[in-house]
């Protein structure tokens, strides 16, 4: 045997996700891919893995994983902590972004991610798995990628592609990653002009709350009624969708699409939130509000050079984490999951958010 | 070629409208659109391009903001289209594909019998005899939507949608053709099932049909359906044999 991760409890949703499916939309396959590109780049670079190497995603509860047969190198991102249990009764603390290794027998037992939200667990040399489309990412529902298609489950083996690590210190970053604040920027469009005037004032002034009809292929929102345009209606012939895309169906309702969205669809979209601000939904939960702000796609692209060069800034303060210090990500205070994730939504299986049926 | 209009998906793609109606002029645009753009990408003419894909009456190019910027992007794909012409695109592959129309698949044969003032065995001639083009693939891996229908089986969708078609059903609504590669619910009227596999995750491109695809059905029996669905399932059979023609160069 070589080793592996055993997965003693699976959590609620835990996905192998990479970047996603390439040049796969043209075959109706969506990418798919991790929520929070950033959190994937930075746990990454704590496990000094390719930029892009695939991860766990987990969301709402956390998984138990058992080292067997040898080492693993594992890192976690922010809102995410627990402990690591040895087979002796000793336990020790893992806070939010820390690579550590999970020496054999040993278990790493993560708290659910904060507020019950995403969080990222990277593995150290990736996972052996097949690439499908030039990714790893699971789409649960085509069943395609990952783990078969599916989220982890008791007694999966999780085997790393690199060779074991043995001696490596615990490492962390010095330079914290960045707080989530102000609203999110959108850039008007495609369909922004099948909106009235009031509809785009109310869009740009409201605040929408995230409903618990929501999951990885889109989050529904809930505030005042965003009017079509009453010449045009919502409804268009089917164009081409992407991740941040915010589509208004009939009822006036926002849906803003995230990783798993279809990849055509044939509702108004009346803006699209910007690639910098799309990792910031991933710890957004139902009641959380939303509020828009426009920006130009020459903004949006500013945004997203500065976001990455501030992503290599942090990258490059990795460091040796202090066990005895106190490390300021880890006093996050972690809430249990509460009442208000629905973790029995089913998914919108086969993408019905955007047909008009 | 003209862009009608170019629209934003903030920094992660933009849509080129070719057409402003789905029907056999916006397929031919869309298609000579996206072959031209898609032989640049492969001919990594158009850096931080990471795919382009296609729908009825648009394209859409995605890209990295930090590889490439927009307003470049679309500079190059307006030189790039302005040099082509739609009426240019050589026919796209030519498929023939098994369809059983036997009452236990074709489940709203009868409807679509009673809103089209047509008996079952006239639409099902009228719908085998019709070379249908591929306009777009989505929805679901692999599914094609197809047109155009002959005008007198246009019918809009169920009032109510199925919460389950099942997979392999070709269907009918609006004018299109459709067939479910998967089990889905789903509102269009079924008028047979298809036993070829349209999507194929160990096949280095898992979806068998691309835009701009023809496919021709020939009705089966239901002993030749099974027949076929059983080779298509143990692998004895090969989707790649009903590739009736290559596109002509």
């Amino acid at each position: 045997m070589t080793c592996h991760l055993r997965v003693i409890s699976p959590g609620a949703r835990s996905l192998v996700q990479d970047l996603g499916f390439r040049q796969a939309r043209a075959q109706g396959v969506p990418a798919a891919g991790v929520l929070d590109r950033d959190s994937l780049f930075l746990v990454n670079a704590l496990l000094g893995n390719p930029a892009g190497t695939e991860a766990l995603e987990l969301a709402m509860t956390s998984p138990i994983l058992q080292a067997e047969y040898g080492s693993v190198r594992i890192a976690t991102s922010g809102g995410l902590r627990g402990s690591i249990l040895s087979p002796d009764g000793a336990e020790r603390v893992v806070p939010a972004w820390t690579a550590t290794t999970l020496n054999p027998g040993e278990r790493l037992r993560l708290d659910a991610p904060e507020r019950g939200a995403s969080a990222l667990l990277g593995i150290g040399g990736g996972l052996d798995l097949a690439e499908i489309m030039g990714s790893r990412a699971t789409l649960t529902r085509a069943a395609l990628g990952g783990v078969g298609g599916r989220g982890l489950a008791e007694g999966d083996r999780l085997y790393p592609r690199r060779p074991c690590v043995t001696d490596v210190p615990d490492l962390t970053f010095h330079m914290a990653p960045p707080a989530d604040a102000g609203p999110l920027r959108v850039v008007p469009g495609p369909q922004d002009d099948r909106f009235t005037a009031a509809a785009w004032q109310t869009f740009t002034t409201a605040q929408f709350e995230i409903t618990p009809q929501s999951d990885r292929m889109g989050m529904r929102l809930q505030g005042p009624v965003l009017e079509h345009d009453p010449t045009q209606g919502p409804d268009i012939i089917s164009d081409g969708a992407a991740p941040g895309a915010i589509q208004v169906p009939g009822n006036g309702q926002p849906i803003i699409l995230l990783a798993d969205a279809q990849t055509t669809g044939g509702y108004t979209k009346i803006a699209t939130v910007i690639g910098a601000d799309l990792p910031r939904l991933a710890a957004r939960i139902p009641g959380d509000t939303l509020r828009f702000t426009v920006v130009s796609v020459a903004q949006a692209e500013a945004a997203a050079r500065s976001r990455h060069a501030l992503l290599k800034q942090i990258a490059g303060s990795i460091g040796a984490a202090n066990p005895g210090g106190i490390d300021q990500t880890a006093l996050h205070s972690v809430n249990l999951i509460s009442g208000v994730v629905d973790m029995r939504s089913a998914d919108h299986f086969p993408g019905h958010l955007a047909d008009r049926d | 070629m003209r862009i009608l209009s170019a629209d934003p998906l903030a920094d992660r793609a933009f849509t080129l409208e070719l057409d402003t109606a789905i029907g056999q002029r916006a397929a031919a645009r869309v298609r000579a659109a996206g072959d031209a753009l898609g032989v640049a990408l492969a001919d990594a003419a158009l850096p931080g391009v990471q795919e382009i894909t296609r729908s009825f009456t648009t394209v859409t190019v995605h890209y990295d903001p930090l590889e490439a910027s927009q307003a470049d992007l679309l500079h190059q794909a307006e030189t790039l289209l302005s040099g082509i012409e739609a009426d240019a695109v050589s026919p796209g592959r030519l498929w023939r594909f098994p369809c059983c129309y036997a009452a236990e698949f074709a489940l709203d044969l009868d409807t679509l019998s009673q809103h089209l003032n047509l008996s079952g065995a006239e639409i099902i001639a009228q719908h085998a005899a019709t070379e249908f083009g591929v306009y777009a693939i989505g929805f679901l891996p692999g599914l094609p939507f197809m047109g155009d229908l002959p005008p007198g089986l246009s019918l809009p969708r169920r009032s109510s949608p199925r919460p389950t078609v099942p997979a392999g059903s070709v269907a009918i609504a609006g004018g299109l053709c459709v067939i479910y590669p998967w089990d889905s619910p789903g509102g269009w009227h079924i008028l047979g099932r298809c036993p070829v596999p349209l999507f194929d995750p160990a096949r280095p491109h898992p979806a068998l049909l691309q835009a701009g695809d023809r496919v021709r059905f020939a009705d089966v029996s239901t002993d030749e359906y099974a027949r076929l669905r059983t080779g298509y399932e143990d692998g004895s059979l090969s989707a790649e044999i009903l590739l009736e023609q290559e596109p002509t160069a």
